[in-house]
């Protein structure tokens, strides 16, 4: 059988550039959220966000490649670029046939497009836009594909190439198909991640209808809270992270630094509601019992349990509900913690930057804290490591994602240590 | 005889050319063309100004109103696709075991036209102008979201997006989860952007065709080739397990084999290498495949890439090659899945059809030309290339009775 | 304002979410809940927008939980125009 393990990591997060960086900032414990600096929210409700001070010629990028990609793009390629080197891997050597790209997105291009239609509109006055005004790389971004494209060429993958957009857990389901493809031998190594770049007056002005963020302004860095009582929606983030995935045989042949394997993989669907939840959490609980099935791992065998935890009360009982249904008594003994109260919820993107926080937390033994978590929510009575991360011996971690659509999506890590012969 | 492991067994064809298979169907035999001036909105200030739209599709007589509102035109289409396509299938849904059925759909660019609208709220009144729909409707998952509301499917969903390559893609992973515990899945794809934003972005690429004829406005493989015309719709198909769709004698034709590629800038094309793959994983020799049902993008350089990689598998002139999707234009997320739906049909009937309107064929290939050829088709390869650099190939076969 | 009236109701609703297989809002359905009627927690936030938008009435995020029924949703939305009233 193939197994498929993570040997590089790249990640761009709110508040750390670069896989090292970005692991401090989880050690930090605190918020990376802050009054929206991107454009003016002063009427909007919800007016803060997790935003990346990321400057793309420092990051390595060339005029003309930020000129053509879109932010989303930007993270993407920088991301996969962090992930070969760390990865050790010369992919310019390997053979480009058996190289694969998996990336996940939400909401694609949404800033370049959202910025494009303002010019070709005149600001919202033309319905039939002007053509005239138009970008050469206007199509890329319409379709979100083009994130992949961009990872593609740069890495020079010739084998499969997908984009992933399952709203909310695209990061979880893009890596979930990129261990298809080397488990089932259509690829050896596979660029797998996710990106989202959806800062933009639109992003807002959505999750404002339906009040979905949070519209506590006034103390930025403390306002995602998820499990606290005292929470009242998310905040919305950007980011991205690509990881290196190969044949774990292969891997270990050359010596390769292993973070984790990914054991087992799960999505399931509510079929209940576009954006609502029911409280019982049945379906993610269905998603993990199927993901530790794959994974062969009982639920006691789990040390640790990064949540969706998006800091909206409906995400975090049904959750809450989700692991205690599926991991029954030792969901009260496990660690379970949500990044997010640092990060923020950049939608499609943040269930790999999740991943790749469980891959590092296995390799340092060291489990992310819940920042901004003072007031336990009496319904989420689980062990949520409020506000300093704790050391902690990390064999098995699940780590879990929800989205609009219904989507729910499990995935099992392991340490290297105890993949099986 | 084993039985396949995938067969499709419905058919939900919701495209400019029929909003039935049948319909779209005797379209293609005919030769008629669902190719005209765009209605949607007023083209005339564009340099692009035919398209391929779905003709009377009015979505509150179609789908239950209340939907309606929430989703965009691309998902309207879609949710009748779906429903099409189960009925088309003899399932209920409601009989079947709720995380053994998933939905799996292409999408190229989600809701375009709703989210222009909401886009337009937003600049030309101010942020509380945008509806609570738009968190749902312009994101690329809502049509499978919606597809799996309306039929209580819990199984593992997905949303694959590689442009007009992105229906066969789909296809794949619905085998892959039909090997897995799943033992149905809605698939295929729509995509429907002929909104002036929609069709103002495609027109950036180049490749739109700018001709006002009809007829000669889409003419892949042909010496005159201009580009192509976009489209909007696609089709939804219903994949089983070959041994279940058996036992109800159902299904028009099984999934032999698949494989996917990418064609990065600057380095020769992996389309040949791609379609080798599909043959290998079908188990199928060049020689065996009765016709090939290529993606045709209508622009010389590509079809020139698309002619040599046929030619390079099967021998110049060894295959019959064609693109009925001139009839329709490219429908990109749904594009695939539409000529998935008209190849079975093709072999159903033991016909392969034809690519009207070319008259000066490249060179290389043996292009199904002026009328359709019975010469029952028993395998069939279908390409897809998506813009960007996406390749996928699908091996289609006829059932054994 | 005037009181908001049964058919005002009806046309914000209208407005927020058009559809024949939506139930009816009227008399004998006052007492009956949205959910039941066909509308969601989306549809009933789309009808606070239009009366934010129309009426230029600010509404508070928990407005929903106490417009459960077309009654309630009546009794709410006068009683906040009175007190929007009154703070004038």
């Amino acid at each position: 059988m193939r197994r498929a393990v993570i040997t590089g990591i790249g990640a761009v997060a709110p508040g750390g550039v670069g896989r090292e960086a970005f692991w401090d900032v989880l050690l930090a414990g605190k918020g990376r959220t802050r009054t929206i600096t991107f454009f003016d929210a002063s009427e909007f409700r919800s007016r803060i966000a997790a935003e990346v001070d990321f400057d793309p010629f420092q990051a390595g990028l060339g005029h003309q490649e930020v000129r053509r990609m879109d932010r989303a793009a930007q993270f993407a390629v920088v991301c996969a670029r962090e992930a070969a080197a760390d990865s050790g891997l010369e992919v310019s050597a390997l053979d480009p046939g058996r190289l694969g790209v998996t990336i996940g997105s939400a909401v694609g291009c949404t800033m370049s497009l959202e910025e494009e239609y303002r010019v070709l509109s005149d600001g919202g006055r033309k319905w039939l836009v002007d053509h005239t005004y138009g970008v050469p790389h206007l199509y890329e971004q319409m379709v979100p594909s083009s994130l992949a494209v961009e990872v593609a060429a740069d890495v020079g993958a010739e084998g499969p190439v997908s984009l992933i957009s399952t709203g909310c857990t695209s990061g979880l389901d893009s890596l979930g198909y990129g261990v298809q493809l080397v488990e089932e031998g259509s690829a050896d190594v596979v660029f797998a991640g996710a990106t989202d770049a959806p800062l933009s007056p639109i992003t807002s002005a959505c999750f404002d209808a339906i009040k979905a963020t949070t519209p506590e302004n006034d103390a930025p860095e403390q306002a995602s809270k998820p499990f606290d009582a005292r929470r009242r929606g998310f905040v919305l983030g950007e980011g991205a992270a690509v990881m290196v995935i190969e044949e774990y045989a292969a891997a270990r042949a050359r010596g390769a630094r292993i973070y984790a394997e990914i054991a087992g993989f799960a999505g399931r669907s509510n079929a209940f509601h576009m954006t609502g939840l029911k409280p019982d959490g049945r379906e993610m609980a269905e998603a993990i019992r199927v993901g530790l099935g794959k994974a062969k791992v009982n639920p006691e065998e789990i040390d640790y349990v990064n949540a969706h935890g998006s800091g909206t009360k409906q995400n975090d009982r049904h959750e809450t509900a989700a692991f205690k249904r599926s991991l029954g008594d030792h969901a009260y003994k496990v660690p379970v913690s949500s990044i997010k109260s640092m990060v923020g919820h950049s939608l499609g993107a943040i269930g790999a930057i999740e991943v790749a926080a469980c891959a590092l937390a296995i390799d340092r033994q060291v489990v992310p804290p819940t920042a901004n978590l003072h007031e336990r929510d009496p319904e989420c009575d689980l062990d949520y490591v409020p506000l300093t991360p704790r050391e902690h011996r990390i064999r098995n971690v699940l780590s879990v994602g929800s989205g609009f659509g219904g989507f729910q999506s499990a995935m099992v890590l392991r340490r290297p240590e105890e993949v099986p012969a | 005889m084993s039985a396949p492991e995938m067969v499709i067994t419905g058919l939900g064809v919701v495209a400019p050319t029929g909003l039935d298979a049948e319909e779209h169907w005797s379209a293609v035999l005919s030769g008629k063309s669902g190719i005209g001036r765009i209605t949607r909105f007023d083209p005339s200030g564009y340099p692009v100004v035919l398209g391929g739209e779905v003709p009377d599709f009015t979505a509150k007589e179609r789908i239950p109103q209340r939907l309606v509102p929430q989703t965009d035109h691309w998902t309207h289409m879609a949710l009748y696709g779906a429903e099409a396509a189960l009925g088309d299938a003899g399932v209920d849904p409601a009989e079947r075991s709720e995380y053994e059925m998933a939905v799996v759909t292409s999408s190229s660019s989600g809701g375009t036209e709703f989210g222009q609208n909401e886009m337009s709220g937003l600049y030309g009144k101010g942020p509380g102008w945008v509806g609570v729909y738009q968190s749902i409707a312009w994101f690329y998952a809502a049509t499978t979201g919606q597809i799996s509301i309306r039929n209580g499917m819990r199984g593992p969903c997905g949303v694959v997006c590689a442009e007009q390559a992105g229906g066969l893609d789909a296809i794949g992973q619905a085998r892959r989860l039909l090997r897995d515990d799943v033992r149905m899945v809605v698939t295929g794809g729509t995509d429907a952007s002929l909104c002036p934003y929609g069709l103002v972005a495609q027109m950036q690429t180049g490749l739109l065709s700018e001709s006002e004829d009809t007829a000669r406005a889409y003419l892949p493989f042909d010496a005159d080739a201009c580009g192509y015309v976009p489209g909007e719709g696609g089709a939804i198909l219903i994949a089983e397990r070959g041994e279940e769709a058996a036992e109800r004698g159902a299904g028009y034709g099984a999934v032999l084999g698949y494989a996917s590629g990418f064609e990065p800038p600057g380095r020769p094309s992996s389309l040949a290498r791609t379609l080798r793959r599909a043959l290998d994983d079908a188990r199928v020799d060049p020689g065996d495949v009765d016709a090939v049902f290529a993606d045709g993008m209508g622009d010389l350089r590509q079809d020139r890439i698309e002619a040599d990689a046929i030619a390079s598998v099967f021998g110049p002139g060894a295959v019959p090659v064609t693109a009925p999707k001139v009839l329709s234009g490219r429908l990109y997320g749904g594009g695939a899945p539409l000529d998935v739906a008209t190849a079975l049909l093709g072999i159903r009937d033991g016909v392969v059809p034809h690519t009207p309107g070319t008259t000066r064929p490249v060179d290389g290939i043996d292009l199904v030309r002026d009328q359709p050829r019975e010469t029952g088709p028993r395998t069939v390869l279908v390409i897809a290339r998506g813009y960007g650099g996406f390749n996928a190939a699908l091996v289609l076969g006829a059932l054994e009775r | 304002m005037s009181e908001f009236t049964l058919q005002e109701l009806r046309n914000v609703v209208k407005a927020a979410v058009n559809a024949d297989d939506l139930g009816e809002i009227g008399e004998e359905t006052l007492d009956t809940e949205f959910i039941e009627l066909g509308y969601d927690s989306l549809a009933l936030l789309e009808v606070l927008s239009v009366i934010q938008r129309e009426y230029g009435l600010r509404l508070p995020d928990e407005a929903t939980e106490s417009m459960q029924t077309p009654g309630e949703a009546l009794a709410y939305i006068n009683e906040r125009f009175k007190a929007a009233e009154g703070s004038r």
